[in-house]
Parts: C-alpha cells; structure tokens; sequence
C-alpha cells in the first residue's frame, strides 16, 4: 500500500452543538486532510457525540489532523485508534437488480455473508449488511453481475476492545502533546 | 452575580463586558446592532470608538490587544459590517490576538431567508476565529461572553466572535447572572510544563555547543521577558527574535543577533544554519523565517516551547516539544540551566556579522527610506511603540529600529495586513497613553485606511504618522523587478493625494519631508506637536529590501546588496 493512501481510524468525542459538524469538515477541507468516511451518533454520555473518522494520509497528516481537531473548542477527546486492537463495524444498504432466476442466486449470496434481505420487490431486492469493510467490499463484488442499483453505505463505527472499566476508547494516542503522557484517565476531560 | 431587575439582551452585553474589565469598543452601528448602542448610554464606563470603517474596528481592537496583553473589542451590524471586520479578525487570529467581536444578526426568524444585511457570519468566520458563537437566547448571552474572554485570552489567544441577532437583543428580558466559571470540557489550555520534557531540553541546552534561541510572539505573548534575558545570559546562547518577537529582547543587547529569514540579517540566517540546537519559543516556524524547509538548521536539533501542540512538528520536525505557558515553562527550566562561556561559537557570530553587515546604509545624498527608519529610532530613542501594517516599511523597521523596552512592536506579521499601520496604531496608543506611538506606513498600506485619521481627530488620539512615500506599492515592485520579467504592472501610485494637505484637511499638522537633514528634525516636531501628525517622507523609488531570500529558497540563495564603501 504506497503512502498516500494509508488509512487511520480517528476517533472524537464531540459537543453536540450547533455547528459541530461544520467545524469538523470545515477544519479538514482547509487544511487539506481527506476523509475517507464519517460517521457520527450519541455516545453513552449525554451531551457528547462521538465520530468516527476514516482519514486517508501518511503520519503527518494523521498526526497534525488529530492536533487540529483537539483545538477545536467543541471536541473533547481525539484519539488515532489506528494501531489499537479495535472492532471497527459498517453498515450497508444495498438495492440489487432482480429477475425470476437470479433472485434464489443472490439470496444464497445474502445467506453465505450472514447479510439479511429487508425488502423484497417484483425487480429488485434490498440487502442489509454490517461488517468490516473488506466484508462489504466482498459482498458488492459478488452482487455486482446482477445490477447494483444502489449502495448506501454508513462509514465505518470503531470502538477499542475490552478496557471497559474506566477506559474509554478516546484515551489513546495522546503522546503528540510532549508531555511523556502517552495516555490520559477517563477521567480527565479534554486535552486542548 | 444577579441583578434585581430583568435586562434586556443588549444590557447584558454591556454588563458582561463591564465584568470582563473592557474600556473601549471599537465599532460602527448598524440596523442589526443598534440594540446594543441604545443600551450603551447607559454604560458610561464603556467607551465606544466610532471608527470610519468596520475594518479599523478589527484592527483597532487588535493593536489595543497587543499593546496591552487585554482583549480588544470590537462591534459591527449584520451583513457587511461584519464582513468589513474579516480582515481584521483574520489578522488577529494568525497573530494569536485575544480579540471579541460582537456583530448584530437579523432577527432569528429573518435567519437563513437571505434577509435585508444578512451573512451568515459564524460560518464566514469558522476558519479565521478561535471559536465563535451565534446566540440564539438571551439567557446565553453572559455565558457566552464570559466563554468568548475566557478562549480569547487563555492558551493561545485568539479572536472569538459573538453574533448575537436583533431581536436577542432586545426582545425578551432576563436577569443578568454572569457566571462564575466556564464550562468548557473541550477546553483546558496548557500550564506547567512536563518536568522530564524540561529535562530532556536541558539536557539538549547543556550538550550544545552552537545553540542560538529563536524568540517569538510567545515571548510577548506570556510576558517571558525576563526569563527569555536570563536564559540567554546564563548560558550565553544568542538570540534571534522573529519578526514578532521584535521588541521581546532588547535589540542592542550583546546576545541579540537580529531577525532571521526572508528580509532578516545574514548572520542570523546563518548562524541559523550553523547551530547546532534551536532553542524556539513561541514560534511557529512560518515559511518567511524557514524558507525552503529542507535546507533549514541543517546541523540542529529543535528544543520547541509552545502552548500550540499542533504547532510541534507541523513544518519543522522537533526533537523534543515542550508544552505549556512559556514564562511558567522557562521558569521550571532555569534551575537546570548552567553557566557557561561560550567564547568560540559568540566569536563567529561575530565575524559573520562583521562579514555580512546587513544593516549597512549607504551614504548618499537621497533620502532612504532606511535612513528613516534609522533616525526614528535614534530620535525616539528606541523607546517609541512602533506599528506598521506590511512590506518595504514594515521590514526596515524591523530592521532598522533598535527596540529598548519590552512590547513595543505592532505589526502585521501573519496576514501581513496593508493598511492594519493606521488603526492598530490608534488602538495601541489608547492602550498605552503613556507611550510616544508612531504608526509608519507606506503610501499604499496608508491609503488603505487613512479614513481613519478621522477618528484619530475626533477622539485626539495622539499618534504620530510617518508615511515611507515612494509612490509605489514598493515590496510588490521588487518581487517583480526581481522575479517577473514583464517589468512593472500596477505598483505605480500616480494620483497619491499630498498628504500634507490631507493632514490640513483633517485639521492636524501635516509636514513634508524631502531631505535627509530634514528628517530627524520632523521627527521631533511631529513629536513636539500635541495630537495626531502626518510627516510625509518622499523617499527614493525603487530602493529594495535587503538582504533577501527568496521565496520557497534557503539561505545558500540569499540575495545582499554590496557592502557599501561610504556608510552613514
């Protein structure tokens, strides 16, 4: 995989605020950092979103990204989960074409990805899946002779296994701040 | 705190600003914003400049801000009012100015219908803001201001804008509680310094034999003066102050070795080159002090003090960042600092300097606008607080004033703002009363916003004008005789006004200057003279800014003028 298009797994725990999302995507169009997807909904605490951003780019770009994303006054906690052991989730819609004969092939697809069928019609089928994205990549594929007629897809959800007693997965990746802390307590809130 | 009786939107403004300490807002009003001025009479104690031009206000409030270390503030209506104060706002923020903006919006249910004067300027500031806020119930508005001083002033300062629409304003009333601490979980600026960061840079500094400190506006910023001085002493390190660091260490002391980078001094470029550890505080390696990254400290390791952790490594790789308020960070340094002597490496500095002589003005019977720069600094005795917006007039006095005192130095480094000369420099002077302020200025930057002479007369804020008048818009002029060969387009200035008729017209005194013996004795009159004075110096065309590296080059590819055979 050259450089260019390495992939990190940034995870922020955000205000829900008026504006949140603009200065999120406002901050990466200027700064010319790529997203490859986002993804954002409640946390456990009220108050907080968190995102989950997929961002395209070497160490700089990850590096200075996750400072300029903590600067942001409504971002609490920044954390590049990258090299975590995490389980990282996405979703899938997918509408494919149907026809009398195809339609028993791709509900044997649908079977064998443990993907569900959530509407049937005369021409077409939709197709509910969450996996990694290698799993959904796969998926679209084997679906792809038939007829895509159309994918909706949620970006990928990631979330740091286990530590669930008072850790939570926005406690990594801190040790930019040059202070020999490479990870701060749940506890602690925020780190400019 | 809470008031008995229930105030207006407006009122709570006033109040919130009156409980942040501000002495002056700078503004024009407009429909939007008129609720506030309604509500200003009666706050006698807040005083409202009327500038000419939304800008000023920006800009005004920015030179308050820098004079003083205190936030400025400054207002403007909806729609183009605010969008007037972009530049300023833009200016402050790649300054790092505490600065509050407080514009009036079209009434919330006008929102978002394209109404009469409607921008949507929390959206149009996002990227030259620290943060902004649109105010959408009263009962926020103190919460809100309180928040906007507290990011403005705190960590890295910053402009923060409050857009607060009409009928916020004026509409429901509530009681004014002003909060006794904000609530901010996505805030928290850095203190104290980590102890084994400040070891790791002590070790650096001990095991260094070409060390050089790069001074910034985070010197200024924290009020490091002293620690910044006793650094350098104890361990004989010299320093190099940035174009903002100007005036952050006296620039006849010993230790000083000048500004480095595209218009700074040879040797400091080069002892740059040499040295073998920076030292950087509060800098942010810009692309004028760096020039071509590859080629810049070769031979260093990076020591980098900032209160930015996304300033660490975003253009120059650093060996070991320390992160915290730099005075509170040196302090926790100095007790691991030791004496030294450091004859060898001091020596060759100065026989770079001695090879190199930057500063040389040559001895010729036109007037130079470096000679000018160089006789303000000997009249005003380095003690004047000099503000310049930017280009040709900006580098010579940088490079020609010798700054005695501690923040005396305005300019627009970041943006590099023309015209920010004339209203940064009225803001500076209300900050600072007791200081002699000259705003110098080229011809064009002055023209930009010499509106605002008119509030200069009108409030007698007693600032000295000095225009470097070459009737071009001069550093433009170089970069195309040096870098374009189609010759000169558009930097002529033909139909300039004669400003000492402009100065008649404003009714201040206006005197005309084209002669070198004239020149320190306009100084001092102007000085003598009560009030505003315009002096217009008729400086010699075409003269270029040396030395210079060019853009995106390194200073193997420095450009300097021949050592001159008869100096001044």
């Amino acid at each position: 995989m050259s450089v260019h298009e390495e992939l990190h797994t940034i995870i922020a725990l955000v205000e829900d605020k008026p504006g949140v999302l603009t200065r999120v995507a406002g901050l990466f169009r200027r700064r010319g950092f790529n997203i490859r997807s986002l993804a954002v909904g409640h946390s456990e605490q009220p108050g907080l979103s968190r995102m989950t951003f997929v961002v395209e780019g070497d160490e700089y770009t990850v590096d200075q990204c996750t400072k300029q994303l903590d600067k942001l006054i409504d971002v609490v906690k920044v954390s590049n989960i990258t090299d975590e052991d995490v389980v990282a989730r996405e979703l899938a819609l997918i509408k494919v074409r149907t026809t009398m004969e195809t339609r028993s092939q791709i509900i044997e697809i649908v079977r064998l990805f443990r993907a569900k069928t959530v509407d049937v019609g005369a021409q077409s089928l939709v197709i509910e899946t969450t996996g990694e994205e290698d799993k959904i990549n796969a998926l679209l594929d084997l679906l792809q002779p038939f007829g895509i007629l159309e994918v909706m897809r949620t970006g990928l959800v990631a979330m740091v296994r286990g530590k669930s007693d008072a850790q939570v997965s926005d406690n990594f990746g801190i040790s930019y701040l040059g202070n020999g802390r490479s990870r701060v307590a749940a506890t602690e809130i925020g780190s400019y | 705190m809470e008031l008995p009786r229930e105030l207006t939107g407006a009122e709570i403004v006033c109040e919130s600003l009156l409980q942040e300490g501000v002495e002056y807002v700078f503004g024009i009003p407009g429909g939007a914003v008129l609720p506030f001025y309604w509500a200003m009479p009666k706050y006698p104690e807040l005083r409202h400049i009327l500038v000419r031009h939304e800008q000023a206000a920006a800009m005004a409030a920015d030179g308050y801000a820098r004079a003083t270390g205190r936030v400025g503030v400054c207002t403007a209506t909806s729609g183009p009012g605010a969008t007037n104060l972009a530049t300023g706002i833009a200016a402050a923020q790649m300054d790092s100015v505490p600065m509050v903006a407080i514009t009036g919006q079209v009434p919330r249910a006008a929102i978002g219908r394209d109404a009469f004067q409607e921008t949507d300027v929390t959206g149009m500031t996002l990227p030259i803001t620290k943060h902004n806020y649109l105010v959408m119930d009263v009962k926020d508005i103190a919460p809100a201001i309180k928040e906007a001083f507290h990011i403005a002033n705190t960590g890295r300062p910053g402009p923060v804008l409050v857009d607060i629409p009409k009928d916020v304003l004026l509409g429901a009333r509530t009681h004014f509680v002003w909060p006794e601490e904000v609530s901010l979980p996505g805030y928290n600026p850095p203190g104290a310094a980590d102890t084994e960061q400040i070891a790791k840079a002590a070790a650096l500094i001990a095991g260094a034999q070409r060390p050089v400190i790069l001074a910034g506006h985070g010197v200024i910023i924290s009020r490091a003066f002293e620690e910044l001085q006793e650094l350098a002493e104890r361990a004989q390190i010299p320093v190099i102050t940035t174009l903002l660091g100007l005036s952050s260490f006296p620039t006849d002391h010993i230790l000083n070795v000048g500004m480095p980078g595209m218009h700074g001094m040879a040797y400091a470029s080069l002892a740059i080159d040499q040295a073998d550890l920076l030292i950087s505080l509060g800098m942010r390696f810009d692309d004028r002090v760096t020039g071509r990254l590859a080629d810049f400290a070769p031979n260093a390791k990076i020591v980098h003090f900032d209160i930015d952790a996304s300033e660490f490594s975003k253009n120059v790789k650093v060996d070991v960042p320390v992160l915290g308020d730099l005075k509170q960070a040196l302090r926790q340094l100095l007790p691991h600092i030791q004496r030294t002597v450091r004859m060898e490496w001091l020596q060759r500095i100065d026989t770079m300097r001695a090879e190199h002589p930057s500063l040389l003005i040559r001895d010729t019977h036109e007037l130079l606008p470096q000679y000018v720069m160089q006789q303000l600094s000997e009249v005003t005795n380095g003690e004047a607080l000099v503000v310049t917006g930017v280009g040709q007039h900006q580098m010579w006095a940088a490079q020609h004033y010798h700054f005695k005192e501690a923040n005396t130095w305005v300019t627009s480094g970041g943006l590099g703002t023309m015209g920010f000369e004339v209203p940064a420099a009225l803001g500076a002077k209300l900050g600072r009363p007791d200081k002699t302020v000259w705003s110098v200025a080229g011809d064009g930057g002055f023209q930009m916003t010499m509106c605002d002479l008119a509030t200069a007369v009108e409030n007698n804020i007693d600032v000295k004008f000095a225009i470097l008048n070459n009737g071009t818009l001069g550093m433009v002029r170089q970069l195309q005789d040096l870098f374009y060969d189609t010759g000169f387009v558009a930097t002529i200035y033909s139909g300039n006004p004669d400003f000492v008729k402009l100065a008649d017209a404003y009714g201040i005194l206006g005197i005309r200057v084209t002669d070198k013996a004239q020149v320190a004795g306009a100084i001092q009159k102007a000085m003598d003279t009560p009030g505003p004075v315009i002096v217009d110096f008729i400086v010699k065309q075409d003269e270029h800014v040396f030395p210079m590296i060019p853009a995106g080059e390194s200073v193997n590819e420095m450009l300097e003028e021949p050592i001159p055979e008869r100096v001044i």
